[in-house]
C-alpha cells in the first residue's frame, strides 16, 4: 500500500496524481453541492464551460508549456470541434439518436476533425520558430473563423446541404438549418453534462501525462530546452513537435464539441483571437507545464467575471486590474525570495521533526 | 511547499471563497436595482452588453428601462424592481446572466438586448417558463425554434421591435413602390452580424419577388475600418440607391466615405440607423436625404416622447436612440399587462407567465415607438413601420 | 484606373498600419515583448486628439502635440508600472500583463468617454485629379504616405546616427553586454516606449483622419494588423515594418476589391502564411543562426 502511494507521489508521477486528485475532489464536492441544491444556478451553468475551457487549456499547455511553441490560435481548433459536432449531432438527431451517444460520438468526431486539421496546419506552422510561428497560428485561427463565419449547412430528408458565402440552400419540408453563417449554429440539442465534462478533463490529463512520461514526451521537452542538442542526439524535432501540436488541437476539438453541445446557439466569432488569448492567459497564469495550475487558473478566471457582476459595468475594468496584479505579484522578486525562505524553513522543520523521532 | 504550490493554494483558496460567497449570498448582491424596497415588488430582469464592443446598445436599454421603472413606480400600484445584468452580447455570457437573474428570483424579463445573445438563451426561457419581452432582439431565432419556416414559437418570448425579415420585406416593398428614389439598388451589409444579414437575406428574397434590380452587394465585418472599396464598388456599379441594413456607427463611416469619393446616391436604412444624428461631432449634412424605416423619432412632439427624451438627456447627457425607446416601451407594456391581469409578486411563476402571455396576445398598447401595437401568439409585434427622411437635420415622415 | 485608385487607398491604409507597426516593432526589438496594449495607446491618442480639437477647439497641430504628449506619458507610465517589475520574468508573463493593460485601457475609456462612436473632425479634405480626371487622389492619402516615409527616415537616422539610437541597437543585440558597456538599459527601454507611444499618437490621428470614428475598442484591430505587419516584414526591422504595413494594406484592399469582401480577412492571413513559408523570418527579417 505504502509502496503504491510512494510511487503515485514519486517525482515522476506527482504532477499526474495531484492534478487527478484535484479534479476528482472538485468533481465530488461540486456534484454533492449540485445534489444538495446549495450551488447557485449561475455556478451550475458554468460547470460545463469551465470543463471545456480546462480541456482546451490543458491542450494548449502541452503546446506552450511542454513544446515551447506560442500558439495564438487554439480557439480556432475549439471552433472546428464545435461546428463539427453541430453537424454530426444534426445528422444523428435526424436519425432518431439522442442523448449520451450523441455526446460521445460528437466529442470523438470533433477531436478527430480538429486533430486532422491540426496535423495539416502543423506542416507549415512548425517550419517556423518563435513569434513567426505564433503569428501563423493566429493567422490560421482567423482564417478558420472567417471560413466558418461564411459557412451554411442545412439538413433535410435528402441529407446535408452546404453553401459557402451566399446562402442558397433550399430545404424541403421538415428541414433544419444547422449552421447559418454569421448567425452561427442554432437549435443545437444540448446534451453536455458536468459528468461528461469531468470525464473529458480526466481523459485529457491522462493523455497529456502519458505523452509527457513517454519517450516521445521527453523528446518534446528536450527539443524545447535545446533544439540543437536534441537534434544532435537524433531526435526528430518536427516529428515530436507535430505530435504535441496535433494532440493539443485534438483536445481543443473535443473541448469545442463539449462546449457546443452545452449551448443551443453560438456563433463562429465566439472563437476569435480574444478567446485564444484568454486560453493563453489561463495557461500562463496556471504555470507553463503545470496542469494542476492550469485547471485551477482556468476555473478561477472563468468564474471571476461572473462573481464580479455586482460591479456592473466596472467589472471588466476590475478584472483587468486583477489580472495585472496577479502577474505582478506572482513575479515579484521579494515575494519569491520570501516563499523560498518559507519553503526552506518548512523543510528544515520537517527534517528536525524527523530527527526528533 | 514550493513557490508554485503556494500560488496554487492561494488560487484554490480564492476559488473556494468565491464559491462560498456565492452559494451563501445567492440573493441580492447589489446590481442596478431601480425599484422600491417594498416586499411586493415584481422582479423584472434584463440582460444586455454594458461592457465591450456593443456596450452602447446595452447601456441605452439599461438607462431607458431605469427611467421607465422610476416613472411607473412613482405612479403607484404594483411596484416593479429592475435588475440588469451584463452579457457582452455573447451567447455564453447571456446564459450566465440569465442564471444569475434566476438566482435573484426573476419573474418577468426584458430578455436580451442583442439577437445573438437572445437566441442562445431562448430555450432557457421556455424551460423555466419565464415571460420575456425583448426590446431590440430582432432575429426570428429569438422567438421561433424553426428559423427556416419561422414556425414553432417558444411562446414565452415577445418582441418590441420589428423582426429582421419584417424589416427586409418592408424595405424592399418600399423601394419597389418608390422608384423615384432610385432603381439600381446597391447593398452594403455587415456579414458577421445577425441583425444585418437577417435583414439582407429577406430583403434580397423580396427584391427578387417584386423585381428590384440589385446591381451590387458588398459586405464588411466588425473589425473593418476601411469602407472605401465597398463604396467605390457601389459607385462603379452605378447604384443610385444604396440600402444599408446596418447600425448607425458604420453607416456614418460609409456616408463620410461616399462624400469623400463624391458619390451621391440616395441611402436607405432600417431601424438600426436611428441614432446617426446624435453621433458626437457627426456632420449631419452628410445624412441629409437619408431614408430609413424607423418606428421612433427622438424629436417627435407628442408628450410621451418629449418627456422621455428630456429625462434621458437630463440624466445621461445624450439623446436616446431606438434601443432606448424600445426599452422604455417594454417597461410600460409590461406594466400595462401586469395591471390589466392584476399580477402580484406572490403569484406562482406559471400563473404570472400565463397571465402575461394572455394579456400580450389580447391587449393593445400605445407607446413611443408606435400606436395600437398588438402581438401575435408567436410573439411578433405588429406596428406600422414608418419611413422617414432626414431633412435639415431632423426626421420628416414620408409616405 | 480602378486598379490604381484601389492601389492608392490600399497604400493609405497600409501607411497607417506601417506607422503602428513601426512602434510595435521598435518595442519588440528592444524589450523583446509583444505589446498587445499598443493598439489601445492609439485609442487613447485618438481620444486625446478628439477632445483637444472638439472640446478645446485647438488646431490640428496643437491637438497632435497634445495627443503625442498624452500617449508618451501613458506609454512610459504603463511601462514603469506594469512592465518594468517584470523585466526578469518570462516573456509570456509580460504578454499576459500587456493583455491585462489592454483590457484595462479599453474599459477605462468606455467608462470615461462612453461607448458610443464619436466622429473625428475632418482635418484634411479634398482631392486632386490625375490623368485628366480619370483618377482622383485625396490629399489625405498623400499626406499619410508622406508622413509615414518621414517617420521611417527619421527613425532610421535616429537609430543609426545618435548615441541613444546606438544604445538601443546594443540593447536589442545583447542586453547583458549593453549593461557591461555602461548603457542604462532601463532608461533605453523607457525611451523606446516613449517613442513607440508617440508614434502611436501620430498613427491615431492619421487613422482617425482617414476613418473618422473614435470609440474605446478602436485600437484592437489595427493593433493585431500592425503585429501582423511587423511580423510580415520581419519583426524588429524598421524598413520591414514599413514594407509589411504597406503590403498588408494593399493586399487587404485588393482582396476586397477583386476577390471577396467577406473573405478579405482570410485572404490577408493566407498571404501572410505563404510569405512566411517562403521567408520564415519575414520579408526583411534577419536570419538568426543559433550557434551551439
Amino acid at each position: 500500500m505504502k509502496g503504491i502511494i510512494n510511487s503515485l507521489f514519486s517525482q515522476r508521477r506527482r504532477g499526474r496524481t495531484v492534478s487527478l486528485l484535484i479534479v476528482t475532489i472538485a468533481f465530488i464536492v461540486l456534484q454533492a453541492m449540485v445534489m444538495s441544491k446549495s450551488l447557485s444556478r449561475l455556478l451550475i451553468s458554468l460547470l460545463v464551460p469551465v470543463c471545456a475551457y480546462i480541456v482546451a487549456a490543458i491542450g494548449l499547455n502541452l503546446n506552450v508549456g511542454f513544446s515551447g511553441e506560442l500558439n495564438l490560435g487554439q480557439a480556432g481548433f475549439m471552433s472546428i470541434g464545435a461546428f463539427t459536432s453541430v453537424i454530426l449531432s444534426g445528422i444523428l438527431n435526424a436519425n432518431g439518436i439522442s442523448g449520451i451517444p450523441v455526446l460521445i460520438l460528437c466529442i470523438i468526431a470533433g477531436a478527430v476533425m480538429a486533430a486532422v486539421i491540426g496535423w495539416l496546419i502543423s506542416v507549415p506552422v512548425l517550419k517556423l520558430q518563435g513569434d513567426y510561428l505564433a503569428i501563423v497560428t493566429l493567422a490560421f485561427g482567423q482564417i478558420i473563423m472567417s471560413l466558418i463565419n461564411n459557412l451554411y449547412c442545412g439538413i433535410d430528408a435528402k441529407g446535408l446541404h452546404f453553401a459557402f458565402v451566399t446562402n442558397d440552400i433550399v430545404l424541403s419540408e421538415g428541414g433544419k438549418m444547422l449552421i447559418s453563417g454569421p448567425m452561427g449554429a442554432t437549435g443545437v440539442s444540448t446534451v453536455s453534462t458536468f459528468t461528461a465534462g469531468f470525464i473529458l478533463v480526466v481523459i485529457a490529463l491522462l493523455v497529456v501525462y502519458n505523452l509527457i512520461d513517454s519517450r516521445r514526451g521527453r523528446a518534446i521537452m528536450a527539443a524545447r530546452d535545446n533544439r540543437i542538442a536534441a537534434e544532435s542526439i537524433g531526435i526528430s524535432i518536427s516529428g515530436t513537435k507535430t505530435l504535441a501540436f496535433v494532440v493539443s488541437s485534438c483536445l481543443a476539438g473535443a473541448a469545442g464539441a463539449l462546449y457546443a453541445l452545452n449551448y443551443s446557439s453560438f456563433v463562429a466569432t465566439k472563437f476569435d483571437f480574444n478567446s485564444s488569448i484568454l486560453l493563453l492567459v489561463y495557461v500562463v497564469l496556471g504555470g507553463l507545464g503545470n496542469m494542476s495550475g492550469t485547471i485551477i487558473s482556468t476555473a478561477v478566471l472563468v468564474v471571476l467575471p461572473e462573481m464580479l457582476r455586482f460591479l456592473q459595468n466596472y467589472r471588466m475594468l476590475i478584472y483587468a486590474v486583477v489580472l495585472i496584479v496577479i502577474m505582478l505579484v506572482s513575479n515579484n522578486a521579494f515575494l519569491k525570495t520570501k516563499a523560498e525562505q518559507l519553503k526552506k524553513k518548512l523543510a528544515a522543520g520537517k527534517k528536525g521533526a524527523a530527527e526528533n523521532v | 511547499m514550493n513557490y508554485s504550490n503556494l500560488f496554487k493554494t492561494g488560487l484554490a483558496a480564492v476559488m473556494a471563497l468565491s464559491l462560498a460567497a456565492c452559494s451563501s449570498g445567492s440573493g441580492d448582491n447589489g446590481g442596478s436595482s431601480a425599484g422600491t424596497d417594498t416586499a411586493a415588488a415584481i422582479k423584472l430582469g434584463a440582460s444586455g452588453p454594458i461592457t465591450g464592443d456593443a456596450a452602447v446598445y446595452g447601456l441605452a436599454v439599461q438607462h431607458a428601462a431605469e427611467i421607465a421603472i422610476e416613472e411607473v413606480n412613482a405612479k403607484g400600484g404594483t411596484q416593479i424592481e429592475l435588475k440588469f445584468e451584463d452579457d457582452q452580447a455573447d451567447g455564453e455570457k447571456a446564459v450566465s446572466a440569465y442564471n444569475s437573474l434566476m438566482d435573484w428570483g426573476m419573474q418577468i424579463s426584458l430578455a436580451t438586448v442583442t439577437s445573438g445573445a437572445g437566441q442562445a438563451v431562448a430555450p432557457n426561457y421556455e424551460q423555466d417558463n419565464i415571460f420575456g419581452l425583448t426590446p431590440s432582439g430582432s432575429s426570428t431565432a429569438i422567438i421561433y425554434k424553426d428559423t427556416v419556416n419561422n414556425k414553432d414559437p417558444y411562446g414565452v418570448l415577445f418582441q418590441m421591435c420589428f423582426t429582421d425579415p419584417n424589416q427586409g420585406t418592408a424595405s424592399a416593398d418600399y423601394l419597389a413602390g418608390h422608384t423615384e428614389l432610385g432603381t439600381k439598388v446597391g447593398i452594403i451589409y455587415r456579414s458577421d452580424d445577425n441583425y444585418s444579414t437577417g435583414i439582407y437575406q429577406t430583403f434580397k428574397a423580396q427584391a427578387d419577388k417584386v423585381g428590384l434590380e440589385i446591381v451590387a452587394t458588398e459586405t464588411f465585418i466588425n473589425s473593418d475600418t476601411d469602407y472605401s472599396v465597398q463604396v467605390k464598388k457601389m459607385a462603379d456599379a452605378g447604384a443610385d440607391i444604396v440600402f444599408l441594413p446596418i447600425y448607425y456607427q458604420p453607416a456614418s463611416q460609409i456616408l463620410v466615405e461616399a462624400d469623400k469619393q463624391g458619390y451621391t446616391p440616395n441611402f436607405f436604412g432600417c431601424d438600426g440607423m436611428d441614432g446617426i444624428l446624435t453621433l458626437d461631432n457627426f456632420d449631419t449634412n452628410l445624412a441629409e436625404g437619408l431614408y430609413m424605416l424607423t418606428p421612433f423619432s427622438s424629436d417627435a412632439t407628442d408628450e410621451k416622447t418629449a418627456n422621455f427624451v428630456k429625462k434621458y438627456q437630463d440624466k445621461y447627457g445624450e439623446t436616446p436612440n431606438q434601443f432606448a425607446a424600445d426599452a422604455y416601451d417594454c417597461v410600460y407594456a409590461i406594466k400595462q399587462a401586469i395591471d390589466n391581469a392584476g399580477i402580484t409578486a406572490d403569484m406562482a411563476q406559471d400563473d404570472i407567465t400565463a397571465a402575461m402571455i394572455k394579456e400580450f396576445t389580447s391587449m393593445t398598447f400605445d407607446g413611443i415607438t408606435g400606436l395600437s401595437m398588438t402581438w401575435s401568439a408567436s410573439g411578433e409585434v405588429s406596428k406600422a413601420p414608418k419611413a422617414v427622411v432626414i431633412e435639415n437635420g431632423v426626421y420628416v415622415g414620408v409616405e | 484606373m480602378a486598379f490604381l485608385s484601389y492601389l492608392i487607398s490600399g497604400l493609405g491604409l497600409g501607411s497607417v498600419y506601417a506607422i503602428i507597426a513601426l512602434g510595435y516593432s521598435m518595442v519588440y526589438g528592444i524589450a523583446k515583448m509583444l505589446n498587445f496594449a499598443h493598439g489601445d495607446i492609439i485609442m487613447a491618442g485618438a481620444f486625446a486628439a478628439f477632445f483637444a480639437m472638439t472640446g478645446a477647439g485647438l488646431p490640428l497641430i496643437a491637438a497632435a502635440l497634445i495627443s503625442m504628449a498624452v500617449c508618451t506619458l501613458l506609454g512610459v507610465t504603463i511601462e514603469r508600472l506594469a512592465y518594468k517589475p517584470l523585466r526578469n520574468a518570462s516573456s509570456l508573463s509580460v504578454l499576459i500583463t500587456a493583455i491585462g493593460v489592454s483590457y484595462f485601457l479599453q474599459n477605462a475609456a468606455q467608462l470615461l468617454f462612453g461607448s458610443d462612436t464619436k466622429i473625428f473632425p475632418s482635418v484634411l479634405s479634398g482631392s486632386f485629379s490625375l490623368f485628366s480626371g480619370a483618377l482622383s487622389v485625396s490629399y489625405l492619402s498623400v499626406v499619410t504616405i508622406l508622413v509615414c516615409l518621414v517617420i521611417m527616415g527619421g527613425l532610421t537616422l535616429f537609430i543609426n546616427k545618435t548615441k541613444t539610437g546606438k544604445a538601443m541597437r546594443a540593447c536589442s543585440e545583447d542586453k547583458g553586454a549593453a549593461v557591461l558597456m555602461g548603457i542604462n538599459v532601463n532608461r533605453i527601454i523607457s525611451i523606446t516606449f516613449a517613442i513607440g507611444s508617440g508614434l502611436a499618437a501620430i498613427a491615431a490621428i492619421l487613422l482617425c483622419a482617414t476613418y473618422p470614428s473614435v470609440y474605446p475598442t478602436l485600437g484592437s484591430m489595427p493593433g493585431i494588423r500592425a503585429f501582423t505587419a511587423a511580423v510580415f516584414g520581419g519583426i524588429g526591422s524598421i524598413p520591414g515594418a514599413f514594407l509589411g504595413g504597406l503590403l498588408l494594406g494593399v493586399i487587404e484592399t485588393m482582396a476586397k476589391a477583386y476577390i471577396s469582401t467577406q473573405l478579405s480577412d482570410a485572404i490577408v492571413f493566407a498571404v501572410l502564411i505563404i510569405v512566411l513559408l517562403i521567408r520564415p523570418t519575414g520579408l526583411l527579417g534577419k536570419k538568426v543562426n543559433v550557434k551551439v
